[in-house]
């Protein structure tokens, strides 16, 4: 089985009337891996938000296309119905509703009605998923994200991410505030998914994760747009030199998308 | 009563229906009296709502023939969901039209003195109990108009007793079913705990129509004596023709422990009051309700707690959803008086709102008379947030299946605290109902 292509092309995002993204082109095709890093406030969760539909973000040029289809068109359900999941850097708590509920309501939006996950099933399915990513199953019952900590967020976004199996995932910060143990286990999470079917965005400040997930493709990104990209061996280079660099080479002062380049 | 009332339900009247019954002379007195004095007194005039223009005067006192219920099975679909019919003992009572047509009673229960049946049989068989609860330490004949027009006509009810020590761990339950579309139903309720005794005890009020106009003017007197412990569920369903005043009133003695779960689920316009007087030391109450306004219905809600007892703890919570055109205000009272050392009290009224056209308010109030002690509220009316929407959604779950769960989520903390399953799960059906 083939993947989905993601394309975006030229994408301009506001928040609140301010330019975040200044024209961000990338290409996510099944079976890649592709690394997004950069510093701090660059814009990165931006792309994320974007591309999934967050109700702030506000695209005003550009195009998303999720296998030639306008995503921007897309209800934010639409646009994971056709394929892209995000991990989202602050997942929010949802009280009341447990995360077994949420999990189940999930993978049954993905099929058709008529055709809900018979119980058992669903049951078995999200066990070995806990078991995979070593979290206590006391967590399906607890409340959505409600009282969790930093780690056990994360690791509840790659369980969802792992039963829902979708054909694009974007990983906005999915290694932060976690040790090295769990970043060990998130990681394997996420090589699980490696397939022709599956393309994957990581976004990270950090190297470390990119240790354990090896992205065929990384790109940089500095005031808003993608500055730089190559193969894996960026990713060393910017172990051992920092950001410096390239802000260096591209006369970049600030690289925050605060001060206009 | 209005005039027109009073000349309907006159003394003769109401002495011939209390006759009818063979009630003791007591009750028949307790009634005429509370007629007389239901010319003069006021109605309520219930914080922030104005009541004047409600319709508490249409209404037929008594019901039309009522067909028995030979068998629980052949109860109609809306009635029966609410009982557990998988189960082998039912501690069920069913009132149809104010009429005793079931009633099951554990046999090791009754054996160890615990009452649960009508009213009309209880001031057959335990009179004198009755009357030493019946409108005396707990809600009083002349509150105001409505209680004593409830006094006069009372027409239906249940009284449950639990003798000292005695633990009942399945829960009572009370049907009341109004079938007939105009019959008012002035009902009460008398829960009594003696020492050590525990009790889990869950009404519904169910109804087979919508717009015929009538009346529900409910009172529930609940006593934990020292070290009881009562827990009360309910799920509220008067349809929308249905103008309901409701009060339900708990007094705790020491260390007893009062635990209210309220589905408040009406469609028609409500007055509906919950205070519990903690007098006991350590006693404590959790109120907690949920309510859905819908429609054009106008609801006002007290939740309110008096600690009188030293370390006594009163909390609390309430969740509404408002929707259409409904109106709806959650008065939190937390009240503590002079010699109430050490007492906590803590409330937190949260409405969420789910129309433009929609009204609700959360009204806390603290009142503290004795300065060692502990308080707090939180209040807030809101919005669905469309963070948390976008979180679901993000999922592939459709915008209304996430404003579904996001809702059930907002009154779980009270829905998952009904005590009987099929209940429970009658209250999500009703939420269900009522949201969409
Ligand atoms: N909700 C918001 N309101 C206003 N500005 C925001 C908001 N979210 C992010 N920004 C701004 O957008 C810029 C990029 O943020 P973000 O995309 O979160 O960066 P990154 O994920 O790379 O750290 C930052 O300058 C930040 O201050
Ligand atoms: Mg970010």
């Amino acid at each position: 089985m083939s993947g989905s292509t993601l394309e975006i092309k030229d994408l301009h995002v506001e928040i609140e009337g301010k330019e975040i993204l200044k024209g961000v082109n990338l290409t996510v095709k099944g079976g890649e891996f592709h690394a997004i890093m950069g510093p701090n406030g660059t814009g990165k969760s931006t792309l994320a938000s974007a591309i999934m539909g967050h109700p702030k973000y506000e695209v005003t040029k550009g195009q998303i296309l999720m296998d030639g289809e306008d995503v921007l068109e897309m209800e934010v359900d639409e646009r994971a119905q056709a394929g892209l999941f995000l991990a989202m850097q602050y997942p929010s708590e949802i009280s009341g509703v447990t995360t077994s509920d949420f999990l189940r309501s999930s993978i049954n939006a993905h099929r058709e009605e008529g055709d809900e996950i018979p119980l058992m099933k669903f049951i078995k399915e999200m066990d070995a998923a806990m078991d995979y990513l070593e979290m206590d199953k006391n967590m399906a019952q607890r409340y959505l994200n409600e009282g969790f900590s930093g780690g056990e967020k994360k690791r509840n976004e790659i369980l969802q991410l792992m039963l829902l199996k979708p054909a694009i995932g974007i990983l906005d910060e999915i290694d932060s505030g976690l040790d090295i143990d769990a970043l060990k286990v998130v990681s394997k999470g996420i090589n699980k998914l490696r397939s022709e079917a599956f393309g994957c965005l990581i976004i990270t400040h950090y190297q470390r994760l990119l240790n354990y997930v090896t992205p065929d493709y990384v790109h940089v990104m500095m005031q808003g747009r993608v500055v730089k990209s190559g193969g894996p061996e960026l990713v060393e280079r910017l172990e051992s030199e920092g950001y410096d660099w390239i802000k260096q080479e591209l006369g970049i002062e600030d690289e925050t998308v605060g001060i206009d380049a | 009563m209005s005039v027109e009332l009073v000349d309907k339900y006159s003394v003769d009247y109401i002495t011939a229906f209390s006759k009818a019954r063979q009630e003791p002379q007591w009750m028949t007195d307790l009634r005429v009296a509370a007629q007389q004095k239901s010319e003069s007194i006021a109605m309520p005039k219930p914080d922030k709502t104005n009541i004047t223009r409600w319709d508490f005067n249409t209404f037929q006192h008594q019901a039309n023939e009522t067909e028995r219920v030979s068998s629980l099975v052949d109860l109609p679909d809306h009635i029966k969901k609410f009982v557990d019919l998988s189960k082998q003992q039912h501690n069920l009572l069913l009132l149809k039209n104010q009429t005793n047509v079931h009633q099951a009673l554990a046999p090791d229960l009754s054996d160890q003195g615990v009452i649960f049946t009508d009213i009309f049989t209880a001031l057959a068989e335990h009179s004198e109990l009755v009357k030493k609860y019946y409108m005396t330490e707990g809600v009083q004949v002349d509150e105001h108009k409505l209680t004593a027009v409830h006094a006069a006509l009372m027409n239906g009810g249940a009284f449950v007793y639990v003798p000292k020590n005695v633990v009942i761990d399945e829960p009572l339950q009370a049907i009341f079913w109004q079938d007939d579309a105009e019959l008012a139903l002035f009902n009460h309720v008398i829960i009594v705990a003696e020492d050590n005794s525990e009790v889990t005890y869950v009404e519904n009020y169910l109804t087979s129509h919508q717009e015929t106009k009538t009346v529900a003017n409910v009172i529930a007197e609940v006593f934990a004596k020292d070290n009881a412990s009562i827990s009360f569920g309910s799920v509220d369903h008067f349809a929308h023709g249905t103008t309901t005043y409701i009060n339900r009133r708990g007094i705790g003695q020491r260390d007893a422990k009062i635990e209210w779960a309220l589905g408040q689920m009406n469609d028609g316009d409500t007055i509906s009051e919950n205070v519990t007087h903690l007098l006991g030391d350590q006693s404590v109450c959790y109120a907690k309700a949920v309510s859905v306004g819908r429609g054009d219905q106008t609801q006002n809600f007290t939740a309110k707690i008096v600690n009188h007892g030293k370390h006594s703890d009163g909390i609390i919570l309430q969740h509404g959803v408002m929707k259409d055109s409904a109106t709806a205000i959650f008065h939190g009272i937390g009240k503590i008086e002079h010699g109430g050392t050490k007492a906590n009290a803590e409330q937190e009224s949260r409405v969420l709102m789910l129309s433009k056209h929609a009204r609700g308010d959360a009204n806390p109030i603290l009142l503290i008379d004795e300065d060692d002690v502990t308080a707090g509220h939180a209040a807030s009316v809101g919005r669905v947030d469309p963070v948390q929407l976008y979180y679901l959604m993000s999922r592939g779950i459709s915008k209304q299946e996430a404003e579904r769960l996001i809702i059930h989520g907002f009154l779980a903390p009270v829905v998952n605290e009904i005590p009987i399953t099929s209940v429970r799960e009658q209250l999500t059906d009703v939420i269900e109902g009522k949201v969409y």
